[in-house]
């Protein structure tokens, strides 16, 4: 029947929103702080973002090798 | 007393007779099509108050109930003082107090935080690898573990493991079907799985025997009742998480093919997936057709946070490296940044001239870059902490459909429409 089916979905969206609104949050500034440092902390080990030497980089061309 | 119900019985009463209708909302009590009114006088069977009596059948048995327990039967389904108007009411006011919880919280914005972070330089990233090889669309794409070897998918069926330093094909399968929308390498790096319009996943062991007809090997895994949009594995070879057209994801064992958890709760396809990195515990998020992004605890199927601040369709989901954010990409050319112990939207990467949808996003090993794989044929690059585009990346002759940085971050695939991918560092 289409009102117990809508009675049973506004349960389910009830329960949900309970469970939603009932947890526990930060603020945004602690959170973006928290953020930045993690960026900070391993910013350093991020190939891409600080760029590693082409002879490391497996896919940036090397210099051609001499056969001697 | 609902209103309906007093209507109905006054009705019933004023003719001298009532038939059970079938739109009295009372499924567990099946009453017959025919009943008929006897006043008589007596022990009611349900409440046993001594009352005038209304003769009824339910379910084929003749009982005398009082109007009373007959007005009651007609609202179960309901607790006492809950209607659907009360549990409308209370939905309209536990979304209020939810926006106002959120609201109390949001004192700064990440990019006015971010301030006194360095800027970035220029970047310089150019296609180093093309991997030519699909005759059609490629539409998904993932890296194995071993940073080399790439599993990407596309719209003629075609599954194929690339080693992306040589470029060349290690296995190639056919499916089935048309649009494999899904693929992932297995951590093991022993299997992949791909899926899309024959609506289930399946696994393919990859043999070290090259002449070895991979096909045969193939396992069904997962069944959905529409088209798989993306699948994962979990830590281990052995479960795989799949999401579907058919709005819900799923988790199964490969070994059995049994079902091990489902969740629900998209309204609409549910497009994207990403399993929390490992160290933070046993959640997901996904994003669906439906504007929403939601957050899964993976053990009891339970939906934890959900958001929905998107314009249009959720394309793709990433968590951030921390595991305490993920990214999103949409269809309102927007890709946003959402934290989830603020549990709201912090950052928005948008411009003006970027008007096609975002289909695929993927965050630098450090989370301070996000790339962005567009519908416009580009790629942009974003700084995440102060949400500006650092960088334009042009190559591609048709839609960016895939985008996944390498396991060690030193190059991120994409793969597009004009039927190649490309390996930029």
């Amino acid at each position: 029947m289409s009102t117990t089916n809508n009675i049973a979905q506004a349960r389910k969206l009830v329960e949900q929103l309970r469970i939603e609104a009932g947890i526990e949050r930060i603020k945004v500034s602690k959170a973006a702080a928290e953020l930045m440092n993690y960026c900070e902390q391993h910013a350093r080990g991020d190939p891409l973002l600080v760029g590693v030497p082409a002879s490391e980089n497996p896919f940036k061309d090397k210099k051609p090798c001499i056969i001697l | 007393m609902s209103e309906r119900g007093v209507t109905l019985l006054s009705a019933c009463i004023s003719n001298g007779s009532f038939s059970c209708p079938q739109h009295w909302a009372c499924p567990p009590a099946e009453m017959c099509d025919q009943t008929f009114l006897a006043i008589t006088f007596g022990p009611c069977d349900c409440c046993s108050d001594t009352k005038p009596l209304m003769n009824i059948y339910l379910k084929n048995e003749p009982v005398n109930y009082c109007s009373l327990c007959v007005e009651r039967m007609a609202c179960q389904g309901l607790q006492p003082n809950e209607t659907l108007a009360t549990l409308k009411m209370e939905s309209e006011t536990l979304k209020t107090k939810l926006e106002e919880e959120r609201a109390k919280l949001h004192d700064v914005e990440l990019h006015q935080v971010a301030e006194r972070v360095e800027a970035l330089g220029q970047f310089v990233m150019k296609t180093r690898r093309t991997l030519k090889g699909h005759g059609n669309k490629v539409l998904c794409m993932d890296w194995c573990k071993d940073k080399r070897r790439i599993v990407s998918s596309s719209q003629d069926g075609k599954v194929i493991v690339w080693d992306a330093f040589t470029t060349n094909k290690e296995h190639a399968v056919t499916m089935p079907c048309t649009w494999v929308m899904a693929c992932a390498y297995a951590p093991s790096g022993c299997a992949v799985a791909c899926g899309g319009l024959d609506n289930k996943c399946s696994v393919y062991p990859l043999s070290l025997d090259k002449n070895e007809n991979l096909a045969a090997k193939k396992k069904s895994v997962a069944m959905h009742t529409n088209y798989l949009s993306a699948c994962s594995f979990t830590n281990s070879d052995m479960q795989i998480l799949t999401s579907s057209g058919d709005g819900t994801c799923a988790l199964w064992d490969v070994e059995s093919g049994q079902l091990l958890q489902s969740f629900h709760g998209h309204s609409a396809d549910v497009l994207c997936l990403d399993l929390a990195p490992s160290e933070t515990g046993n959640t997901f998020v996904s994003g669906g057709c439906d504007k929403k992004a939601n957050v899964w605890d993976m053990r009891s199927g339970q939906c934890i946070q959900s958001f929905e601040t998107h314009e249009s369709d959720i394309n793709s989901v990433r968590y951030y490296p921390s595991g305490d954010a993920f990214a999103s990409g949409s269809d309102d050319a927007t890709c946003r940044l959402y934290d989830l112990r603020a549990d709201r939207e912090v950052a928005i990467y948008s411009k003006e001239s970027i008007i096609f949808g975002a289909s695929s996003v993927d965050f630098s090993l450090s989370g301070r870059l996000l790339f962005g794989g567009y519908n416009d044929y580009t790629i942009n690059v974003w700084d995440v902490l102060k949400g500006t585009r650092v960088s334009i990346l042009f190559g591609h002759e048709n839609r960016v459909s895939t985008l996944r940085v390498s396991p060690d971050g030193t190059a991120f695939c994409s793969g597009s429409w004009d039927h190649t991918l490309r390996i930029w560092a």
